[in-house]
């Protein structure tokens, strides 16, 4: 792997990174979420030796308990031993650009465990469900060590489905009140989960939404292959990745199938919380068994080079020296009728080409 | 983004059973809408848990509220943890129910400055403000040091 020369202060971050100190750890995801200058060649050098913790995303309505949730499943994981990292996602407001990251009230009982970190990270202006470089931190924690990646999104609705690009499974936290929302979701959240979890089960009308749910996936199932997109269908193919292999073919191939479950919880309780645990599980082997993985993997690999090429070409086009000229230049042109937007466009994308081949 | 462009992260903490969260939560309020990112873990806090959040989050301030009058015990408690975990570089500010003379003692002891009741929160911010612009002055003549334990 080609060696890159970092910058002193970040090679000192780094091997400070890989001696394990969390300071060291805090502060590489600073400098990515910030993308500071010479954050890409940072993660470059820390992803080097590869390490794949099992990536869980929890995404759901607002409110829903989604942080409760993840605390106690986070508490459920250091049972079994396993280092947590934790990415909660909270909205940045639109007219200050300041946020109120409240993910962490959910999650004091784990305020001092050394085997687990948690990072609030505000979205940023990105509208994904995620943070502009989210999925980039998800990356570091793997890098550093844990076993355990833990992310939750914003409270969603039905088009912030970035989660599914960054976790291996997806979990959809409901409420019963979310009841009459299910035909709406159809289009959303539906597709996405690999396990639906009705949280505040406590509360009037969750044996309903249950019923309703497994109703929906029986129908889906049924009906999924003519004209439904399997679950994480909608992604791969945003992501250009073929669509063979999701679980669609798989359902009807001799391959293992996996039957998306319905579950129960009261997060603050922990009631369900282990029923929890051993649906992630059971998703985990089955995402072994059945390569779908490996699949993912790629899919995010694919999507992760995407994401840098399209970043450094906006950069790279948008520092352009004469790109500015010509751009400042030519909207008068379009104002007035002389150019249009396109004609403006090509002559920017022509001069961009041709001082690339030079 | 420029050294000056950047969002600067304030952990808001009400530390020990003081449970006037009134003041805790105007401010965190107020961080935000001057465009701060403020992260907010609740009632209840001990030092260690307010120390732990402000490491994992990397924040620039650590911002106390405290009117129950433990102040001259919380704010240097909070100050060490923080040095001995190798983040003594932030900010540790505050306010609440707290006399100008231990104000001026807790100073002398390498706290920020704290606000009292009826303080517009305009200060505060200002303040905040004014000691980011000051470090990244500092931190442009020579890089931010990783060096710590
Ligand atoms: C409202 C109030 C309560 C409410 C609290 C409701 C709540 N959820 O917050 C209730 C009724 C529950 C309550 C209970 C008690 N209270 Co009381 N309470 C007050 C009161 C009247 C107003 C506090 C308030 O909300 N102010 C409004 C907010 C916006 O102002 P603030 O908190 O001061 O914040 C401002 C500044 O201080 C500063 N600031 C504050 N924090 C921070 C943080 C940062 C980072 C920054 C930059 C600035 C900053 O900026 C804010 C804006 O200007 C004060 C008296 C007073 N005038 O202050 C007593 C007072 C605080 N209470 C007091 C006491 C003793 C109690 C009780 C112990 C009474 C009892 N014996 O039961 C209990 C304890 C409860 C508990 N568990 O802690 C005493 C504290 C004495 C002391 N510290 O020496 C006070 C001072 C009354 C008095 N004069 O005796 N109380
Ligand atoms: N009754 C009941 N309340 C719950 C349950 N789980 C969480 N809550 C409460 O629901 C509220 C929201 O919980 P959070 O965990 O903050 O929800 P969230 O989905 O993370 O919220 P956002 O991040 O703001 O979208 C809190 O007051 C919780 O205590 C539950 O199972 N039953
Ligand atoms: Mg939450």
């Amino acid at each position: 792997m080609s060696t890159i020369e970092l910058k002193p202060e970040n090679q000192a971050l780094l091997e400070r990174f890989r001696a394990g100190k969390k300071v060291a750890l805090a502060r590489a995801i600073s400098l990515v979420e910030d993308e500071r200058p010479g954050f890409q060649d940072f993660l470059h050098a820390a992803l080097e030796t590869p390490r794949f913790s099992k990536r869980i995303g929890f995404t759901g309505p607002p409110g829903a308990g989604k942080s409760t949730l993840v605390s106690a499943l986070t508490r459920a994981f250091r049972d079994q031993d396993d280092e947590v990292a934790v990415v909660a996602v909270d909205p940045t407001s639109p007219y200050s650009g300041g946020a109120l990251l409240g993910d962490r009230i959910r999650m004091n009982d784990l305020a001092t465990d050394p085997g687990i970190f948690i990072r609030s990270m505000a979205t940023r202006g990105s509208l994904g469900g995620l943070a502009t470089t989210t999925k980039e931190v998800l990356d570091l924690m793997d890098a550093f060590g844990f076993q355990r990646v833990l992310v939750e999104t914003v409270g969603v609705g039905q088009t912030e489905l970035e989660i599914t690009g960054a976790a291996d499974t997806v979990v959809v936290i409901l409420v019963p009140e979310s009841g009459d929302a299910i035909q709406a979701m159809k289009a959303g959240l539906m597709e996405i989960a690999d396990i639906f979890v009705v949280n505040k089960s406590d509360r009037p009308g969750a044996d309903r939404l249950v019923k309703d749910l497994r109703l929906a996936l029986h129908l889906r199932e049924g009906e999924a292959l003519k004209d439904v997109p399997a679950h994480h269908g909608v992604d791969l193919k945003r992501m250009g990745v073929p669509e063979s292999g999701t679980s669609q073919d798989e359902g009807q191939s001799k391959g293992p199938e996996w039957e998306i479950p319905v579950l129960q919880t009261v997060a603050h309780s922990g009631e369900g919380v282990q029923e929890l645990l051993e649906a992630v599980s059971r998703h985990r082997a089955f995402l072994e068994e059945s390569g779908l993985l490996l699949e993912r993997r790629e899919a995010r690999a694919a999507g992760r080079v995407r994401d840098v090429v399209e970043r450094e070409l906006r950069r790279v086009a948008w520092d352009h020296a004469g790109v500015k000229g010509t751009l400042a230049e030519g909207v008068a042109g379009i104002v007035s009728g002389a150019e249009t937007p396109y004609s403006l466009a090509s002559s920017i994308l022509s001069e961009l080409l041709d001082s690339g081949t030079k | 983004m420029p050294e000056g462009d950047r969002k600067i992260r304030v952990l808001v903490a009400k530390p020990g059973l003081d449970g006037h969260d009134r003041g805790a939560k105007v401010i965190a309020s107020a961080f935000r809408d001057a465009g701060f990112e403020v992260i907010y873990t609740g009632l209840h806090q001990t030092p260690e848990m307010i120390v732990s959040a402000a490491v994992q989050e990397d924040v620039d301030v650590v911002a106390m509220s405290v009117l129950s009058g433990a102040h001259m015990t919380l704010f240097p408690r909070v100050k060490e943890l923080l040095t001995e975990a190798g983040a003594d570089d932030i900010l540790i500010t505050g306010g609440g129910i707290i006399s100008e003379d231990d104000m001026e003692a807790l100073h002398g002891q390498g706290i920020g400055r704290l606000f009292g009741p009826g303080t517009p929160t305009g200060e505060a911010i200002a303040y905040i403000r004014d000691w980011a612009a000051e470090r990244s002055g500092r931190a442009n003549q020579a890089s931010r040091s990783w060096e710590a334990p």
